[in-house]
């Protein structure tokens, strides 16, 4: 029976956003004056009273408790905001829970970015030497490894260059070699793989891998499912801080992608915190509604099916407090939360980019033909803004705000049996006469 | 202790254990954990100085240049023009003596005193014990303080051979002592600041001018014996005092400090690192909370 290796009990982790402190030694010196005569904080945000949790309190992680055995890869789930940072910053030591404990039984190893350290003026060399170091390792342990490292970096020509010479590319590459030969007892990996081309982080994702194999515990957050699912047997998934559920990683994948959406019925779905990056002072999506061209509401689909999308859209108030321009924007994931298409308002005829206070509160995308297989998806959407310039930049962003069914049937009575390949296309087959 | 444990620990080394709990507030300067990271504070130490001077023409000469325009500036100004007592030592010798000690000091202060502020890129992304950083400075500050300190005694030596009235004497035998109280202050009232610069961002801008205003206030530019003794007494709450006159008299024979003098340094010495470090403990725990 394989040992515990990490214990947590009763983890919480409370901030107090915003009210931390003045920048500088004379707010804080009249907020103490003003406290002094009784008088309201001076800096206090408008329209905002001191109390409860107006405050801003938040317990980023609210009584975690948890057990991981050696050996085992954790996958940690959830959505913007949960906590899956926070709880991986608390044992990596970087910042210190408000109460509950938490025992690691061996050495730790974490990495929540690749490179941090690097030093510009360092040669290659150094920078490894230094950010090994910073990561845990002795000296001599890089030495031992340093021939692999520079191997895996595929970058033996330019070890002894100063890093600030090296492309963007080279010097992730660098970094991620020193991480991958990273052989702590236990890795705690945040979102890294993010960064780095394709082919690279396949060849760290497999190193990886290799170390866990060895019996090494692993524990892991990322936004793509994919890899989680790939690198991951048992993982948990937070909310709102708490450990919602526990189990096998594929399962609680499913979960968090169909509990991300509130279905209203009718293929309607509603806007909530939780889909975040909302802001109240810009117009949002509040809500969409999915629709079959010919039969009406629904969440599932044929493939082929024509299928119309409403987004509704709340401005913050009538008249034009911004002015610049909207226009709104989706994409479609798959299963794995990855994103397979995508659609901007601004590809289209119809986008005559309006002033904010003359936008309509319901706008339609029509898709004539649902290319995709078989399967789970969910839609991401959100707004753009344009300046003067015409550079856009996201405004307001809902994450996986719906969820839609494509099943096998096809239009004519045909059934579209399981193949390979995230999207499909109509092909005409001829035969050589 | 069982043979077979000892066996385990030989092959397997000691086992990690790390517990993560609230905050508690104690007075620890972790120097077991330092030591497990003392490849990481050399590495940090060849880091500061090979990057310092990379990219200029002079490079570590820079060392040398800055103490020595320094002493020569203040030959110029506070030996000619105000014509301040030197004890008797030669002018010259006597404002490189105090610029070379305090200067270490001066420089601890002000660099360990951006701890936070600087390395906040790197403290929010991997642990390890924050104090390596400020101990890695006391250490690329002391070479900077070696290279100095071994010129000086390139020109007390010149001086000597030319018969100026200067005798080093026994108490060099103290420039361990001095060296270590210097950088445990500097180290303390920098980490103090460090971690209020982390509330308080204006204090980042103070420390500069504050060190130059402070060299004042210590006997860097005059002896002691320049003071009437209302002064002189308010000078033992200064704890660099005695450190500066201690190293004057052993290295020039004049001046000096008493036993008494030094061991009170010590004690606010002491005070400081202790209030320094229980802060900078605190401040590592939740300093990523705040920026």
């Amino acid at each position: 029976m394989a040992r515990t290796v990490i214990s947590v009990e009763n983890l919480s982790k409370y901030y107090r956003l915003g009210v931390i402190g003045g920048a500088t030694l004379r707010e804080d010196l009249s907020r103490w004056w003003a406290r002094m005569r009784n008088k309201p904080d001076p800096y206090a945000t408008i329209g905002q009273e001191n109390t409860g949790n107006e405050r801003g309190e938040i317990w980023a992680l609210r009584d975690i408790n948890l057990e991981i055995k050696e050996g085992e890869i954790l996958g940690v789930i959830g959505r913007n905001g949960a906590g899956k940072s926070t709880l991986l910053k608390v044992l990596s030591r970087i910042t210190a829970p408000t109460s509950g404990r938490a025992v690691i039984r061996g050495r730790v190893g974490s990495l929540l970015e690749v490179g941090t350290g690097f030093h510009p003026e360092l040669t290659g060399r150094e920078n490894i030497f230094l950010n090994g170091a910073i990561l845990g390792m002795t000296k001599a342990e890089v030495s031992r490894k340093l021939d692999e490292i520079v191997e895996f970096a595929e970058m033996s020509n330019f070890i002894d260059t100063p890093v600030k010479r090296y492309s963007s590319g080279m010097t992730v590459r660098l970094a991620f070699a020193v991480a991958a030969h990273l052989e702590p007892e236990i890795l705690i990996i945040d979102e890294v793989l993010a960064v780095g081309d394709a082919a690279f982080q396949k060849k760290c994702l497999g190193k990886m891998g290799e170390v866990a194999s060895k019996g090494r515990t692993i524990l892991f957050v990322s936004h793509n499912m994919e890899s989680v699912q790939r690198l991951c047997n048992r993982g948990i998934l937070l909310a709102k801080g708490q450990v919602e559920q526990m189990g096998s990683v594929n399962d609680l994948v499913a979960i968090y992608l169909r509990s991300a959406t509130v279905d209203c019925g009718n293929g309607s779905f509603v806007r909530t915190a939780e889909h975040t990056r909302q802001s109240l002072d810009k117009s949002t999506i509040s809500g969409i509604r999915l629709r079959h061209c010919d039969r009406g509401e629904s969440t599932s689909f044929d493939v082929w099916d024509p299928i119309e999308i409403d987004f509704l859209i709340r401005h913050p108030s009538e008249e034009p407090i911004h002015d610049e321009s909207i226009a709104a924007w989706f994409c479609i994931n798959n299963s794995f939360g990855s994103p397979v298409l995508s659609f901007f308002q601004y590809d289209s005829e119809a986008s005559t980019t309006r002033r904010m206070g003359d936008w309509p509160s319901i706008i339609t995308a029509r898709i004539n033909a649902l290319e995709l297989p078989p399967g789970q998806y969910s839609i991401s959407c959100g707004l753009f803004s344009f300046d003067e310039l015409g550079k856009r930049e996201i405004v307001d962003w809902a994450e996986n705000i719906a969820g839609l069914e494509v099943g096998w049937r096809v239009a004519d009575g045909r059934t579209f049996d399981q193949r390979i390949g995230y999207v499909i296309s109509r092909c005409e087959w001829r035969i050589a006469a | 202790m069982t043979s077979e444990s000892n066996l385990h620990e030989q092959f397997f080394g000691q086992e990690h254990l790390t517990v993560i709990e609230p905050y508690k507030g104690l007075f620890d300067l972790k120097l077991r954990e330092l030591w497990a990271y003392r490849d990481l504070i050399l590495l940090f130490v060849r880091r500061d100085f090979v990057a310092q001077y990379k990219q200029t023409v002079l490079g570590p000469a820079w060392h040398i240049i800055q103490p020595l325009l320094t002493t020569v500036i203040f030959t110029i100004v506070f030996g000619r023009i105000a014509q301040i007592s030197t004890d008797g030592a030669p002018p010259f010798l006597f404002y490189m003596a105090g610029t070379v000690i305090w200067g270490y000091f001066a420089g601890v202060l002000q660099d360990t005193s951006g701890t936070f502020i600087r390395n906040a890129h790197i403290f929010g992304k991997v642990y390890f014990p924050r104090l390596a950083v400020p101990v890695a400075t006391l250490m690329s500050k002391f070479i900077g303080f070696a290279i100095q300190f071994v010129f000086f005694i390139g020109f007390l030596l010149f001086f000597m051979a030319s018969g100026a009235n200067v005798a080093p004497n026994g108490a060099l035998l103290l420039l361990p002592i001095l060296l270590v109280m210097m950088a445990a202050f500097g180290l303390g009232l920098g980490v103090i600041v460090s971690a209020a610069t982390t509330r308080y961002r204006d204090l980042a801008v103070v420390v500069s001018f504050g060190v130059q205003l402070y060299m004042y206030l210590s006997p860097v530019v005059y002896p002691m014996s320049s003071l009437s003794e209302h002064y002189r007494t308010l000078m033992a709450f200064n704890p660099v005092a005695p450190i500066l006159e201690t190293f004057r008299y052993a290295t020039l024979g004049i001046g000096g400090a008493s036993v008494a003098e030094l061991t009170i340094a010590a004690g606010v010495i002491f005070v400081v690192l202790a209030i320094g470090v229980t802060l900078f403990n605190r401040v590592e725990r939740t300093f990523m909370d705040t920026v």
